[in-house]
């Protein structure tokens, strides 16, 4: 089965869970990553503050195939402070979506 | 909630729930942890997703655990070295045996020759350690100078706020009701979601203090409740609030009483509230009168406008709530800043009420364990305390919820300047619990060094080597972390509790005890009688929790956390006072607004404000070459206040102490992004890395705390860089209240400029 990432980055407070997370689950090297942190912000835009965090996975990130076989949710939506990131079949990633609309969701599908 | 087993074993594989706490440091929020071991060693940290507070959810601390239990620089050994060597690393390692028996010997000797009044502990903030530092006075070393001493300019951390809460609330430290009570958390029948969270103060995602899970409000956020904050830096939560109000640092208590000004002026109020549970209203609203929005503006950078609009939103929608932080102590005027705090939520109604503030009575289990130890002191004893000999501080003195020994009045005493008066003695012994004093809480740190450095004997107790314990010890003691030790986590350090956590040992470290086992072999050493019948930890948890609560240690290890449960309206039944009668635990039975017991101490009854003694308005020609005004302390979280420097994913993601320069204000001083920077004030520089970023305006700088170099030379002078980039050194000794509580360590003014990068060794 093919899974997708859903960040629901309205809520992203930049806490480096994931990336740390990532790290210790994969056992990566510490210059290597399975998703990193993006920042926009903090910047004025239209009169109001704009300050987001979007975590990105990179090609290593597998969405822990082996954690969901377990029965188990990947280590990054686990330890994710804001609970701000599911992994979803890709199938139900149209619907999750359609019930996020009108938050800033961003989705990951390779 | 169901009983399961703590440890569940198959192959050669254990999986153990636990509690985190500390060390690595913490506060006692108790984040709910699966350890997963083999061969006694720790191979996974997980989070533990039937914790009904954390649900899973970790930060980059507990998930990098492993580098901090396995890294090569962990001490693992109790060390000692000569005297004459202080400040040079020339530690032999020795048994456990061997520690215990010298420091015995010294304790006795000191005993003999000065008397048991002449050993001194201080402790650090947040950690294990608070909960047990206070006993080793009373219950190992017999000396009335063992409470929570916390080497801090006027106690400027928890101890202002836990006290003024004292005072005028009569209740442990008051925190937003985040549903953190109950199992079945926000759909608790009877919870309601604030409407309104005024965060002040304090930016609890990144610090989880004191048993508040910090990201809670993002849970409320994603439930409907506004933000409102009110903090000299622009934070994430700021950004996402409905108002923030950016104050210039150190102008709480009239952003304070200007909101309240707001509320009373245009009849928001809880009149019966007001009427029937609080005292003193009249007077407070004749003080607040004169601050106006718009006479708020003009000292606090708060727009007026701003001001009035979150004042109303907060009163008109019931029930909202408010949380504030450290930023409140960490001023001359903490102690109005606290009154203006509890006067808000108290006019407005929302205390103790559902999605309100959450209050519970002062002294719990543990906590009050620990006050009872203290006052086992006979009195002969306990009036040798040192005190400032000019009975200054009287409320700090007598009235001190933590007790232990006023900040600044220690560090006059250890330099000798009261050798003249009446009633010195010279101190000759400390035990350091848990405190990195040189690079994090002393303010003029160079000066606690000099008049440390010379004492008779000094312990301290710790995972990793320090500046302060490199700079002053003779003996050191290796801790155990919170995974290789029993211990129980109770959040607000038993002052208001909202579960009992198990700190299950998951790992077998021999060479590392925890504070509570020294705690208790050392008192079974030196007072025996204290100790009759405790044989360790989890007997001593067992005792004390079958006392409490009538159940035993097997009830909490049984489940991921023991909630306790809250009822509202505790004001009304009565069960907040000890009498059972309806009201607070006050001396008027009431909600301070005005309060007889700080008129009694000779501070004003109602709030007021000041200038800080060193801003831009008090000090306008000083501020013509200190042209910036600089706060500090903001945490990142990926180190807990001078922790986590050595550990490679924490450092990754902070490298360098960072001082938050807005990009105009760095191109105004030729400051590029990444530069080092150097910051004077008249009492001392320190220099750190610019960030560049809207954080601060144009008129603020933030520097970062508690940094000091592992990489660096740990000898002294250097003491691994701690003097380097300490923001301590800002600022001034003694520049505190009246009540001896509140130190400036979050406002002054400076002035800033390029410089080297500091030389690597």
């Amino acid at each position: 089965m093919s899974y997708g990432m859903l960040i629901n980055y309205e809520y992203c407070t930049g806490c480096h869970s994931c990336e740390v997370s990532c790290r210790k689950e994969k056992g990566l090297a510490q210059d290597e990553w399975g998703i990193k942190l993006q920042q926009i912000g903090p910047e004025k835009l239209g009169g109001k503050w704009e300050w987001d965090y979007l975590p990105v996975p990179s090609s290593l990130c597998d969405r822990c195939a082996g954690r969901i076989e377990e029965g188990k949710k990947p280590l990054c939506q686990l330890h994710c402070l804001a609970h701000a990131i599911e992994v979803l079949p890709v199938e139900k990633l149209g619907a999750r979506m359609a019930q996020l609309a009108g938050t800033k969701t961003a989705c990951f599908v390779k | 909630m169901e009983k399961t087993p703590y440890i569940v074993e198959s192959d050669g594989v254990m999986k153990v729930r636990t509690c985190a706490w500390s060390p690595p440091g913490d506060h006692p929020v108790g984040c709910g942890l699966i350890l997963t071991v083999k061969d006694n060693k720790l191979v996974k940290v997980e989070g533990d997703p039937d914790n009904p507070v954390t649900q899973g959810r970790l930060c980059p601390r507990c998930v990098a655990l492993d580098e901090v239990m396995y890294h090569p620089d962990r001490l693992l050994s109790p060390m000692v070295r000569d005297r004459a060597d202080r400040g040079k690393d020339a530690w032999r390692k020795i048994s456990w045996d061997e520690a215990y028996d010298l420091i015995e010997a010294k304790v006795r000797e000191i005993w003999k020759d000065y008397g048991s009044e002449a050993i001194f502990t201080i402790t650090g903030t947040g950690r294990e350690s608070t909960l047990y530092a206070p006993v080793y006075g009373p219950a190992v070393l017999n000396t009335p100078n063992g409470s929570s001493t916390q080497p801090f300019s006027g106690q400027a951390c928890y101890g202002p706020r836990a006290t003024i809460t004292n005072f005028l609330l009569g209740a442990g430290i008051p925190e937003i009701d985040w549903a953190q009570y109950y199992e079945d958390r926000y759909d608790h029948p009877g919870y309601q979601v604030p409407k309104y969270i005024v965060v002040w103060g304090k930016d609890p995602l990144y610090s989880s203090p004191d048993g508040f899970f910090g990201h809670s409000i993002i849970d409320l956020m994603k439930r409907g409740s506004k933000i409102i904050t009110i903090d000299p830096r622009l934070t994430w939560l700021g950004a996402h609030a409905e108002y923030h109000l950016q104050l210039r640092p150190g102008t709480d208590a009239a952003v304070g009483m200007g909101l309240c000004n707001v509320i009373i002026q245009e009849d928001l109020y809880d009149h019966d509230f007001v009427e029937n549970w609080c005292y003193g209203f009249d007077e407070f609203a004749e003080a607040c009168r004169e601050w106006t929005p718009e006479r708020v503006e003009e000292v606090s950078w708060v727009p007026a406008d701003t001001l009035r609009a979150a004042a109303r939103a907060f009163a008109t929608n019931a029930p909202s709530t408010a949380t504030w932080g450290v930023a409140l102590d960490q001023s001359k005027q903490s102690t109005q800043a606290g009154q203006c705090f509890l006067a808000l939520v108290a006019i407005c109604g929302y205390i103790d009420v559902p999605g309100g503030i959450a209050v519970m009575n002062t002294e719990s289990f543990i906590g009050k364990w620990r006050y009872d130890m203290v006052n086992t002191l006979p009195d002969e004893l306990a009036t040798k305390r040192v005190v400032d000999p000019d009975g200054k501080y009287a409320l700090f003195n007598t009235g001190s919820v933590l007790g232990g020994i006023q900040g600044d009045t220690l560090l006059d005493w250890l330099e000798g300047q009261f050798a003249d008066r009446e009633g010195y003695y010279k101190l000759r012994m400390c035990w350091m619990l848990g405190s990195n004093l040189l690079a994090c809480e002393a303010a003029q740190s160079k000066r606690w060094y000099e008049a440390m450095k010379d004492l008779d004997f000094v312990v301290a107790q710790d995972i990793f080597m320090t500046p302060s314990i490199m700079g002053l010890a003779d003996v050191v003691l290796p801790l155990s972390t919170f995974a290789e030790h029993e211990g129980l986590v109770t959040p607000n350090y038993g002052r208001n509790q909202h579960f009992i956590g198990a700190m299950n040992e998951a790992i077998r470290n021999d060479n590392t005890k925890s504070d509570l086992e020294i705690l208790i072999d050392m008192g079974k050493r030196l007072k025996p009688e204290m100790w009759e019948g405790i044989e360790g930890p989890d007997d001593f948890f067992d005792k004390l929790l079958r006392e409490s609560y009538g159940y035993g240690l097997d009830e909490v290890k049984g489940v991921p956390a023991k909630m306790s449960g809250y009822e509202y309206y505790k004001y009304k039944t009565g069960k907040l006072r000890r009498d059972g009668e309806p009201g607070f635990e006050t001396v008027t039975g009431k909600v301070e607004l005005y309060s007889p017991v700080l008129e009694s101490y000779g501070e004003s009854p109602v709030p007021y404000y000041r200038e800080p003694t060193y801003s831009p308005l008090s000090q306008p020609e000083l501020a013509e070459e200190y042209p910036l005004v600089y706060t500090t302390g903001g945490r990142n979280i990926a180190m807990f206040h001078s922790e986590h420097r050595q550990i490679p994913s924490l450092r990754a993601i902070n490298p360098d102490p960072l001082v938050t320069i807005n990009p105009a204000t760095a191109a105004r001083f030729g400051i590029a992004d990444g530069d080092w920077v150097l910051v004077e004030t008249p009492f001392g520089s320190c220099r750190q890395r610019a960030h560049l970023t809207n954080e601060v305006n144009e008129r603020l700088i933030h520097l970062q705390h508690g940094w000091w170099f592992p990489e660096r030379n740990g000898e002294a002078p250097e003491l691994y860089g701690a003097f380097d980039s300490n923001p301590n050194n800002l600022m001034p000794h003694e520049d505190v209240g009246v009540t001896g509580y509140g130190a400036p360590y979050k406002n002054g003014i400076c002035k800033i400029s390029r410089t080297e990068a500091p030389v690597q060794a």
